[in-house]
């Protein structure tokens, strides 16, 4: 079996082991049970893909060239880490509460969750990476026909190579990347493949470097002694660059999408990054350790014009060591295969999230509110979107014929991605940054970026010679590599240095002079302040913990007994003994269904989300919130208001009853009473009658009076049928009013004359004669016999001393009002309610009526549009007559 | 949302927590710091000649192991403490 033969069954295998990796631990977290999965070793070890095939092959090449330089790109991501707790802690807080699905995701919702800027970091990522994807199939062809050079039976074709590379890689992305879609976009499979790979590229890397060393160069000493005496065994190194370089690995390594992925989105727990901290910075350590000593080493026993990127390869091969060569053939395999997989789903979220799925949800108008089809678009669109992607890579490793350009492009995507760090770094620290700054910002650092690196560093002739040296269209101040005709500066420093700069520039001074909407200020104030707004770090506890930190909630919400019972049963349903369930997506579903019709949808979906995913609250889910705590606020004020008139209107149903039985008893007594009226008059008319008819001899004297007892119990009946008759007709409304004009003052010296006649002892009563000269339009008579009623009233029933009488007349707003108030104990306030009913009488001993006179009066009243009221707080009895003048005025 | 009122002085112990994250926050400004010295070294050209790779090589990479042992040592510390509940729920904030 020849080499060649022999490595691409090495290589089918390893991808047949990646994919059991990837598929076995998609199963283990679906099940819940993937403890080690989410360990802060997993998570260190997969944000190794920073280190690509680029830093594999590429930074032995790189030392080759420039020294110690290489080291740069792999300290500025150190220094980040150390120093994790300014910023990464931040980053991660916020990906986690905001559900934060990649970096354009981050900078559009910071900024009012606006879609162009999505779009425009989506543009600019894509724009980096491809690039750097064809570099990464750029190494894996180069250590393939590097192989090939030491086989001679092979018949090796590069196309083919790349092509079935490309397509591999792509297809490996689509089964893990879309194999789902969850809501924290976290892919388990993947990242735990991605770990693998990590393990095998530092191993190879240690297994070449460690031969290098103790085998070839025969120890450590030694080999200090052989850097020394190699071509780049003394220090020099350009200060711009070494510090540029440096600022550029440590903002690439938060801004590229990938990064971004590994670090954010598939985050499990904050804590991991206190070990990744150290243990990061460790890996990449490790990885460097030997790059110099390879690279001495290369340098010296390789023949002159060997490519010294491949040395991590052919050095073991020109030694004779096809196994170890082998093993590092996989190390760059995986370095390569792991970067192109994250970055191609990192972007295909990007791409799908924020350019396809607007324009289906615009072709596709307000139709697409069905879930289920929505999500079969959002795969299909990342799966078409990895596949354009890696074509891209593809197509753009083609078009640059993979050769040494393609070596510089590693740090050009750098630099095109730190141009996000302005719009990241003002965005998680200061509030003032607006949309606008930041569209701005972006688009003056992306405009410098391709003029002054990309597109000079595509080569090609995409600009021509002479626009280089001159500036285009003769301005020389717009030179790509001498802007504002600054010369002397390394490429990569100079437009770093610019692009960046202005970018600053632009996203402050824009920031500062525009207003932000009302949902960038939100987001500025949730995102800058994160750490007031989200839960400290809740950690993975173990899925029974979940299950009982569930219960508990449950039980709070359900009650005790319905909790217990919903758990067994979904306990039996799994087959598992005991009481609790694994929290399996179909049990939270079913348990936050449950929960939904006691709290609602949106409190339901945040009270579990909190325990089950970790995550915490969004704005949309506090609105949400706050929309139904709102309804059901106005729910229970309606309740309230309900209730309150339900007790008004029992407590009116309560009265009236009272008033009722109250009224039957007062007819019962008066009925006896009327009977007794009419009975004694009757009886005296009856006796003396037969005295007048039965006796003889009758003096003409006793005859007379006899016949005058007679005469007056006879006017007695005919005063109290009288008062019966005039009732009912007032009642009934058959009455026919004498409208007259008339002065207050005549009726009540009419009513005053005639009420007082008849008694010896009248009483006192005192006018005020000048208010009283008020004009009238109304039933005199009856108004005159209303008064008669009150003062003859007050006549008989005061029992004062000196029995007086008040009548005081004032005219308040349109009504004309006459208070008659005596100087007696009044009305007991036990009867004062009834004081006007029919028959009333204030006790059976003073009857001197039929107790029909107040009732008349208040029936006359209001036939004269006026009423009549008793006054409960004027020490005496008070009665109000109270009567509208605008009749009068009507008439004048 | 409302913050808890935090003690203008704290006890010992949460004192010197507070103090180990300063220090943990200084760690990567040392870092920058270290790793600029290189750029004083006299160059290649200069007289006297320059600074051998292998030096270079081995403070760089020093340097380096230093940050990571101080970072490694200060997130231990740090779980200890948490493992006894002493991180207060908002992190040793802008004390």
């Amino acid at each position: 079996m020849s080499l060649l033969n022999l490595v691409v069954a090495v290589c089918l295998a390893y991808v047949a082991v990646l994919f059991l990796v990837a598929f076995a631990a998609d199963r283990l977290a679906a099940r819940g049970r993937a403890t080690w999965l989410k360990s802060p070793l997993v998570y260190t070890l997969s944000l190794s893909i920073y280190c690509t095939g680029w830093t594999f092959y590429g930074a032995v090449g790189y030392a080759a060239r420039s020294g110690l330089e290489f080291v740069t790109i792999y300290l500025g991501p150190t220094l980040v880490m150390v120093g994790w707790w300014w910023g990464l802690r931040k980053l991660v807080r916020i990906g986690r509460s905001q559900r934060i699905t990649s970096i354009a995701d981050l900078i559009s919702s910071r900024y009012g969750k606006s879609n162009l800027l999505a779009i425009g970091v989506t543009i600019l990522c894509v724009i980096s990476i491809t690039p750097y994807i064809s570099l990464q199939l750029q190494s894996i062809t180069l250590s393939f026909s590097a192989l090939a050079d030491f086989d001679p039976e092979s018949q090796y074709s590069e196309g083919g190579v790349v092509f079935w590379m490309t397509a591999g890689l792509a297809v490996f992305a689509i089964l893990f990347g879309t194999r789902n879609l969850d809501a924290n976009e976290r892919h388990h499979g993947v990242v735990t493949a991605i770990a693998l790979e990590a393990v095998i590229k530092l191993l190879a890397l240690l297994a070449v470097g460690v031969f290098v060393v103790w085998s070839l160069s025969g120890g450590v000493e030694e080999t200090l002694a052989r850097i020394d005496a190699s071509p780049i065994g003394t220090w020099q190194v350009d200060g711009g660059r070494w510090a540029s370089i440096t600022f550029l690995a440590a903002a690439a390594f938060v801004c590229l999408p990938r990064m971004f992925q590994v670090m954010v989105v598939e985050n499990d727990d904050e804590r991991h990054l206190r070990t990744a901290a150290w243990a990061f910075p460790l890996y990449l350590l490790l990885i460097s350790l030997f790059v110099l000593p390879i690279a001495a080493v290369g340098l010296d026993l390789m023949p002159a014009g060997t490519n010294p990127d491949q040395f991590v390869l052919t050095l073991p091969l020109s030694q004779d060591r096809p196994m170890l060569a082998l093993l590092s053939f996989l190390g760059g395999f995986s370095s390569a295969t792991s970067m192109v997989i994250v970055a191609a789903m990192a972007l295909s979220t990007m791409v799908s999230n924020h350019i396809v799925m607007p324009v289906w949800l615009l072709f596709k108008g307000s139709g697409a509110s069905v879930s289920g089809d929505v999500r079969h678009v959002v795969l299909m669109a990342r799966r078409v979107s990895i596949g354009g992607i890696m074509a891209l890579g593809y197509a753009y490793y083609q078009l640059s014929g993979g050769g040494a350009a393609l070596a510089s492009i590693g740090l050009i995507a750098f630099a095109g991605i730190a141009q996000i760090l302005p719009a990241l770094v003002g965005g998680l620290f200061w509030r003032g940054a607006t949309r606008l700054g930041t569209l701005a910002g972006l688009s003056v650092g992306f405009a410098l970026w391709l003029w002054t690196s990309f597109l000079p560093g595509l080569g090609g002739g995409l600009i021509p010679e002479e626009v280089m040296l001159h500036g285009p269209l003769g301005l020389a101040w717009l030179r790509p590599e001498a802007l504002f005709g600054i010369t002397g500066l390394p490429p990569i420093v100079h437009s770093t240095l610019w692009s960046l700069s202005l970018n600053a520039a632009a996203f402050c001074i824009v920031s500062l002079f525009t207003f932000p909407t009302p949902m960038e200020r939100l987001q500025g104030a949730q995102f800058v302040n994160v750490f007031d707004h989200s839960a400290g770090p809740s950690g993975w506890t173990g899925s029974v913990a979940k299950s009982e930190d569930l219960m508990i909630m449950s039980q709070r919400i359900l009650g005790a007994r319905e909790a217990r019972s919903l758990f067994a049963q979904a306990a039996a349903e799994q087959e598992l003994p005991g009481q609790l369930p694994e929290p399996t997506p179909g049990f939270v579903e079913r348990l936050e269904r449950v929960l939904s019709g006691s709290v609602g949808a949106a409190a339901a979906h945040a009270m579990v989300g909190q325990i089950v995913g970790g995550s915490a609250v969004s704005v949309e889910d506090l609105l949400a919130v706050a929309d139904e705590t709102a309804q059901m606020l106005e729910h229970s004020s309606q309740l309230e208001a309900k209730s309150a008139e339900l007790s008004r209107t029992a407590r009116q149903l309560r009265e009236a009853n009272e008033k009722l039985t109250q009224i039957s008893l007062q007819k019962d007594a008066f009925l006896s009473q009327v009977s007794h009226e009419l009975r004694t008059p009757m009886t005296s008319v009856r006796a003396f009658s037969e005295i007048l008819r039965d006796t003889e001899g009758l003096g003409a004297e006793e005859q007379k009076r006899y016949a005058t007892i007679i005469h007056d119990e006879a006017l007695r009946l005919t005063r109290l049928l009288d008062d019966l008759l005039d009732l009912s007709v007032l009642e009934s409304g058959a009455v026919s009013l004498n409208m007259r004009e008339g002065s207050l003052a005549d009726v009540l010296d009419r009513a005053v004359a005639v009420a007082g006649a008849g008694f010896d002892a009248p009483l006192s009563v005192n006018r005020d004669r000048a208010v009283e000269a008020i004009a009238l339009h109304t039933d005199l008579d009856r108004l005159a016999q209303v008064f008669i009623n009150l003062i003859a009233n007050a006549q008989k029933y005061c029992d004062a001393e000196a029995p007086a009488l008040d009548i005081l007349a004032r005219v308040r707003a349109d009504r004309l009002e006459v208070d008659f108030i005596d100087n007696g104990s009044g009305v007991p306030a036990d009867v004062q309610a009834i004081v006007f009913e029919k028959f009333f009488r204030v006790s059976a001993e003073k009857a001197g009526g039929a107790g029909l006179g107040l009732a008349i009066c208040r029936e006359i009243m209001q036939r004269l549009g006026g009423d009549i009221s008793y006054l409960a707080d004027h020490g005496g009895g008070a009665f109000r007559v109270s009567l509208p003048l605008a009749q009068r005025m009507a008439a004048e | 949302m409302s913050r808890r009122p935090q003690p203008v002085f704290l006890e010992r112990q949460g004192y010197r927590r507070r103090r180990l994250a300063d220090a943990a926050r200084l760690l990567p400004i040392l870092g920058a710091a270290l790793l600029a010295v290189p750029l004083l070294w006299p160059r290649a050209d200069a007289p006297g000649g320059g600074v051998p790779m292998s030096t270079a090589f081995l403070y760089v990479f020093g340097v380096w192991a230093g940050l990571i042992a101080l970072a490694a040592g200060f997130g231990l510390r740090a779980r200890r403490r948490v493992g006894r509940g002493e991180d207060s729920p908002h992190g040793p904030g802008p004390a």
